[in-house]
């Protein structure tokens, strides 16, 4: 190429324009920038800024500044508003040391508790700037979950083995010890909860010999403990707290700390160079017992299959939830037309439930109803009004007739119950 | 009818671990709750011989609220003298070492000191027995083998069959106790034993105060901006992101919705 210096007097003199439409992309184009001459710190250090220099052209000519953020124009100001995850990458490669994490992972996911943990775990691996932590979930059997990354997880240690499916306390306590005696994880974090995590991490505590704390909800940093951390934790029965120097093996409970939100990790899979040892079960889990689903209390119910005011055939109702297993639940209208018992009301002024699936039947979804189902997973809505509140909030809407929907899947369920049994 | 069966196990040697356990109200000494229903549950075993075991000291309070237990039947109640401020899970294992019963009974977590729920953990892991944890109800003991019926969360229950000897606790799920009855409990004998002290010095370093209130977590908004915090407080029910089936056959929307419960795991 030439070293001759081209000139565009065209672009120059719309740089020379700041009322020129292309005047900001004229500007970035010719280096100096927009950007350096935004903002600048004054004499006596307060902030200034150049209001010429940001903003836009507004379609009658009219400059405008858009102060909300989602600036438009500059640089590139084609319009290319692409939504960026603004979520930091952090890739951790040689960890000075591992946290491990044993989530409950119930129904297959990280529940709230285990996210609470693992934000705990993130809070012990990231204290040291310059010796980082890697975050290490143990995880087992079977699961659903993708976001590992989201929620904080360095390493992931998956042992999917039909051994490790249902009550296994055994085996999984048998795989830990393996983990422990080949990462030797500074610490080891689990639930304190009645999915397994307060079994398991009692096990192993009284496995590995040491001492640990229960019940924990708070860490704060300590130069003077032996881990560089103090926590609080329940004692007697959740009417004490014992503060404590952090032991190696922490049961914590629920709201210990808050969840990653703003790092995505890279959640990279481990896999151990020695193979689990054999061992023979002393435990046998004959499986789960029916319970039956009316007898539930609504608000720790799992299943609730829940009516409201679109259900008139009630008989096929109240059958649907036999068949399928479900605990009844009702709208404040189903109840107050008499339909339901006062005790089987969600919402505001019935019951709070914590369902993993909760399937509304007619219900359009009053705010106070849906205040009553906020801390249910998974929503199936069964309704003949596509534009209620309670099809923005379900994560499945069918839109029909509800009771020969129901109909439909009682016969669909029958039939399959049939298949195995005959498979059986 | 099948005497020759029976025999072997005409008698199951149970032992129930008890603790001296504190109102939640007024603070005072009584029989832990849990540790009642553990009793309770022994007492519903069929052709069981029950012992109860303590470890602690005798005084006044603690006699009474041990004597509590008594009064649900019971005629004697072994205490291990340990002094607070003692490790007991030496002195508990080398009883249960020696009288070897083929089922202990325990409960969760003690409602004094620390209440951390380990010790029939580290009881299983000492004497290399068996251990299962949260228990509903036994079901029947034969033959050396338990089945028993585990309590899990949202009310559900799990069966599981256990070689004996083992050591089970009681979940809050298992039936209520029997009240106390006053005559009962006068007459029941505690019979006091002596064994080796084992110091707990790590409990000294800990400062224990009654429990604060936690702090409730404020739902934090993540906003950069004065529209995304207008928009985040005016926000009504989310979503948006669920699937929603318009026009469909009542077995086109059947169909999703079993493939969701299916998936979900929710469907026996």
């Amino acid at each position: 190429m030439s070293d001759i210096l081209r000139r565009d007097p065209r672009k120059e003199w719309i740089a020379r324009n700041r009322l020129h439409p292309e005047h900001l992309s004229v500007l970035a184009e010719f280096g100096e920038g927009v950007s350096a001459a935004t903002e600048w710190m004054g004499p006596n250090g307060v902030l200034r800024r150049n209001p010429h220099a940001v903003g836009f052209m507004g379609p009658n000519g009219i400059k405008r500044i858009d102060r909300s953020g989602a600036q438009q124009g500059g640089p590139a100001a084609t319009g290319m508003a692409e939504t960026k995850d603004s979520r930091r990458q952090v890739t951790i490669d040689d960890p000075a040391f591992l946290v491990a994490v044993v989530p409950d992972m119930s129904g297959g996911r990280l529940s709230s508790h285990d996210r609470d943990l693992l934000g705990l775990a993130r809070q012990l691996a990231d204290a040291d700037g310059e010796r980082p932590g890697a975050v290490l979930a143990v995880v087992f059997g079977t699961h659903k979950e993708e976001a590992f990354d989201e929620a904080g997880v360095d390493r992931l240690l998956h042992f999917d083995d039909i051994l490790f499916d249902g009550h296994a306390p055994e085996a999984r306590l048998a795989a830990l010890a393996v983990v422990e005696g080949e990462l030797a994880p500074s610490h080891w974090l689990l639930p304190d909860s009645k999915l397994g995590g307060a079994d398991l991490g009692r096990r192993l505590a009284a496995r590995l010999q040491e001492r640990p704390a229960a019940g924990v909800w708070q860490i704060e940093p300590d130069a003077t403990a032996p881990l560089g951390w103090r926590c609080t934790g329940r004692g007697a029965a959740g009417t004490s707290d014992i503060q404590r120097a952090l032991p190696r093996i922490v049961l914590a409970l629920a709201e210990c700390a808050e969840p990653v939100s703003e790092t995505r990790h890279a959640a990279r899979p481990l896999a151990l160079a020695q193979p689990l040892p054999s061992l023979l079960a002393r435990i046998e889990d004959l499986g789960s017992v029916a319970v039956d689903p009316a007898g539930v209390a609504l608000a720790e119910a799992e299943f609730i299959l829940s009516a409201g005011n679109g259900v008139k055939e009630w008989e096929g109702f109240h059958h649907a939830a036999k068949v399928l297993g479900a605990t009844e639940g009702a709208s404040r209208v189903a109840v107050d037309d008499g339909f339901m018992p006062r005790d089987r009301q969600v919402g505001a002024t019935g019951t709070w439930v914590t369902a993993r699936v909760y399937v509304a039947v007619g219900i359009s979804g009053a705010i106070q109803h849906l205040q009553g189902i906020q801390s249910c997973e998974k929503v199936v809505a069964i309704n003949v009004d596509p534009g209620c509140d309670m099809i923005k909030r379900a994560d499945l809407a069918v839109i029909g007739d509800s009771a020969s929907i129901l109909a439909a899947l009682v016969e669909m369920v029958e039939r399959q119950r049939e298949e195995k049994r005959d498979a059986a | 009818m099948q005497p020759e069966a029976q025999v072997p196990y005409a008698q199951l040697e149970v032992a129930v671990l008890v603790s001296v356990g504190r109102h939640p109200l007024t603070g005072r000494a009584r029989r832990a709750d849990q540790d009642a229903r553990g009793v309770e549950l022994a007492l519903s075993l069929d052709k069981a011989r029950i012992t109860l075991l303590h470890a602690g000291t005798l005084d006044e309070q603690s006699e009474s609220a041990l004597r509590g237990y008594l009064g649900m039947g019971l005629p004697q109640l072994t205490l291990v003298e340990q002094p607070p401020g003692a490790d007991v899970v030496p002195a508990l294992a080398d009883m249960l070492d020696e009288a070897r019963p083929q089922l202990v009974i325990a409960g969760e977590r003690a409602e004094e000191g620390e209440g951390s729920g380990l010790l029939p953990y580290l009881l299983s892991e000492r004497l290399g027995w068996p251990l299962v944890s949260g228990l509903a109800g036994v079901e029947k003991v034969e033959n050396g083998v338990a089945t028993l019926l585990q309590a899990l969360p949202r009310g559900q229950r799990r069966r599981l069959q256990v070689r004996l000897p083992a050591i089970v606790t009681v979940d809050a799920a298992a039936a209520t106790a029997r009240q106390s009855a006053f005559g009962p409990a006068r007459r029941g004998e505690v019979e006091v034993e002596t064994a080796a002290v084992v110091w707990d010095e790590a409990q000294s370093e800990w400062s224990v105060a009654p429990a604060r209130k936690r702090p409730k977590r404020l739902k934090i908004i993540k906003a950069t901006s004065a529209r995304e915090r207008f928009k985040a407080a005016a926000a009504k029910a989310e979503g948006g992101s669920g699937q929603v089936l318009t026009d469909v056959t009542p077995e086109q929307g059947a169909e999703a919705i079993f493939k969701l419960l299916k998936e979900e795991g929710v469907l026996r």
